[in-house]
């Protein structure tokens, strides 16, 4: 038992280390420059803070990456409910853990890697255009790189899989005799989906959600190399207090409050559909 | 068994020891060192490089972030010195006798020691130089030769360019304007942006993209889809190469010159391997090198007799002598005027 503990202590300092080291001071040296004006003086102040609610291309960026980041999660769950449900309940375990594998090999490679393999599919000259061309389906290439289209594309294809494994996870527990017993009742295939399986996979659908909300709204890569002359991601602009107008103290600021702002958006979410964060993390 | 183990041991420490003793970290632009040179310098000096690439404003955060330290030897552009360096301390001061002078072109190490002064001390020694202007197809649009084809509504639809401060500043020549008149006077300035950006984003509906990256660029005008787009003279000049009827074109309003320097970092750990790689990529026969096969020109003096004649060609079809004298060379950035442009660029992009 002793031995255990030591064991546990020693095995805890890694941990610790990472977390204090790499995650809490960075965090806590950001949020103190926040408050600090980017003159240099050794005064703390709100107007980092403030900026972004008086001047109004702040905000409007910042609403315009909230509401396609909503999108993008609906889309994920549309594409990503059907997977999960064909993963789980039609198709043999068997032939399952070699489809789950294929579903992981993107995540393998990297986002930047499969960014620039959608490049490559959807661009004018692209795969996708090519051969529809050849097939006589279309004359002229249809525009798709470079637009809003092909940003959604990438930003749905990095985060469906954060959709399709929570609910894989609560469709698991969900009992096939429940579905049969309904069916011999005489339920519709309709009223059996939306009585039965979508109110038992609720959490599933929640925590992926969050999960592919939190990373949609603070993805910078798609947006920038797939997103067209437009699309101009909230990210993007704490990048560019950072690098352009070298204010990192107005870029940390913006940092904290995309924090904060979609954090609060998801609280909202989950008081409205009326779901519990405890109850999401069972 | 254990001697031969111990000797290896030794011999993997000294090694060790002398590698960290002969490296010099570069960070610099894609295409500043080709592989032959640094191949060479290598073999000639012992001194392993070991080359990050990067831009003006990446070179500006990683210095500032490990105050100085971290690269040996930097190459930022000489007008995004002084005011950088009077704000966080990153770059040392250079020692021009440790520099072999002799082969430099001497109005252009003057100008780069008097644009990256401050407090009387020159931080730069000048590289290379270019411009930024045009890359047109002169088969589907022969006109075109200003900025202000930029927003030309003859071209609708196959417009390109990349939005960072050269452009903006490009425009406003396009539009009469004289930008660099008012780093003085930063309220005229703010105005001026102002009055670009509501034309950038007037006639946004023209353009077909931003362009981000050279590939982006590159495809767009070899694809066609581009006919007038911004870009710089060197790029300008590999695409004629493979297709004769795309080339560089000085705009009539004056193309926007740069020089590219080398500056030591605060913290350099090797500062005599830096100066033997500025007088190793000076010499002239190195620097042609460099300028036959990437394009831009060369600060160093007497490298011109080395030049292949489809340089030479080059600066000739894109420049005539008025277009030369029409160069706006970038004085140095005053303190917060990339604020305004940062915020200016957002506004363009931002907008429908």
């Amino acid at each position: 038992m002793q031995d255990n503990k030591k064991a546990f202590y020693f095995l805890l300092i890694p941990v610790l280390l990472w977390l204090v080291m790499l995650i809490i001071l960075p965090h806590v040296d950001l949020f103190f420059s926040s408050f600090k004006p980017n003159s240099g003086e050794d005064t703390y102040t709100l107007e980092n803070y403030l900026i972004f609610f008086q001047d109004k291309i702040y905000w409007s960026t910042f609403l315009y990456t909230t509401a396609y980041a909503i999108g993008v999660t609906l889309l994920a769950f549309i594409v990503s409910f059907p997977v999960a449900f064909y993963l789980v309940k039609v198709i043999s375990p068997k032939h399952a853990a070699f489809l789950m594998l294929m579903l992981l090999i993107p995540l393998w490679i990297g986002e930047l890697v499969t960014i620039y393999g959608w490049v490559i599919l959807l661009g004018d000259k692209g795969a996708i255009n090519e051969s529809l061309i050849f097939l006589g389906i279309i004359d002229t290439p249809i525009t798709m790189l470079y637009t809003n289209f092909s940003m959604i594309i990438g930003l749905l294809y990095m985060s469906m899989l954060f959709m399709i494994i929570p609910i894989m996870t609560t469709l698991e527990s969900l009992d096939d005799a429940q579905i049969e017993a309904a069916s011999d009742l005489g339920a519709s295939k309709f009223t059996i989906f939306k009585s039965i399986v979508i109110p038992h996979s609720m959490p599933g659908i929640i925590n992926g959600s969050i999960i592919v909300f939190m990373l949609v709204i603070g993805d910078y890569l798609a947006p920038n190399i797939l997103g067209g002359k437009s699309s101009l991601w909230f990210t993007e602009q704490i990048y560019n207090q950072f690098l352009s107008t070298f204010n990192w103290n107005q870029g940390a600021a913006f940092g904290f409050l995309l924090l904060i702002i979609s954090s609060a958006t998801i609280w909202a979410a989950l008081r409205l559909s009326g779901q519990k964060l405890e109850k999401v993390e069972n | 068994m254990n001697k031969i183990l111990l000797g290896a041991l030794a011999l993997s420490f000294t090694t060790g020891v002398l590698m960290a003793q002969d490296t010099l970290r570069l960070i610099t632009w894609k295409g500043y060192v080709p592989a032959e040179l640094k191949e060479k310098f290598e073999k000639e000096t012992g001194i392993e490089l070991k080359i990050t690439y990067s831009n003006n404003e990446e070179m500006i955060a990683k210095l500032r972030a490990t105050r100085g330290g971290g690269f040996d030897l930097a190459q930022p552009s000489q007008d995004r010195i002084s005011f950088v360096q009077k704000k966080f301390p990153i770059y040392q001061p250079i020692d021009y006798a440790k520099v072999n002078t002799a082969q430099l072109i001497p109005s252009m190490l003057d100008a780069v020691k008097k644009n990256t002064a401050v407090d009387g001390k020159g931080y730069a020694v000048p590289m290379c130089y270019g411009t930024t202007g045009l890359i047109i197809n002169k088969k589907e649009a022969p006109e075109a030769g200003d900025w202000s084809d930029l927003w030309n509504p003859k071209y609708t639809g196959k417009i390109s360019y990349r939005l960072k401060r050269p452009l903006l500043i490009g425009a406003a020549f396009g539009m009469g304007e004289d930008p660099f008149s008012l780093y003085g006077d930063k309220a005229a300035y703010e105005k001026l942006i102002e009055k670009v950006t509501k034309k950038l984003i007037d006639s946004k509906k023209m353009v077909k993209n931003y362009w981000t990256s050279g590939d982006t660029q590159k495809a767009n005008i070899t694809s066609g889809d581009v006919v007038v787009q911004s870009g710089w003279d060197g790029i300008g000049w590999q695409l004629h190469k493979a297709n004769a009827d795309i080339d560089f074109v000085a705009p009539k309003s004056g193309a926007l010159g740069w020089i590219d320097t080398y500056a030591i970092p605060k913290k350099s750990k090797n500062i005599e391997g830096a100066y033997k790689f500025i007088n190793f990529m000076l010499k002239p026969e190195n620097a042609a090198f460099f300028t036959n096969k990437e394009g831009y020109g060369t600060a160093s003096l007497g490298a011109e007799k080395f030049l292949n004649d489809e340089i030479k060609a080059n600066f000739a079809r894109s420049f005539s002598k008025a277009d030369i004298d029409n160069i706006k060379w970038h004085p140095p950035v005053p303190a917060g005027f990339e604020e305004i442009e940062s915020k200016a660029l957002e506004r363009i992009k931002a907008a429908n």
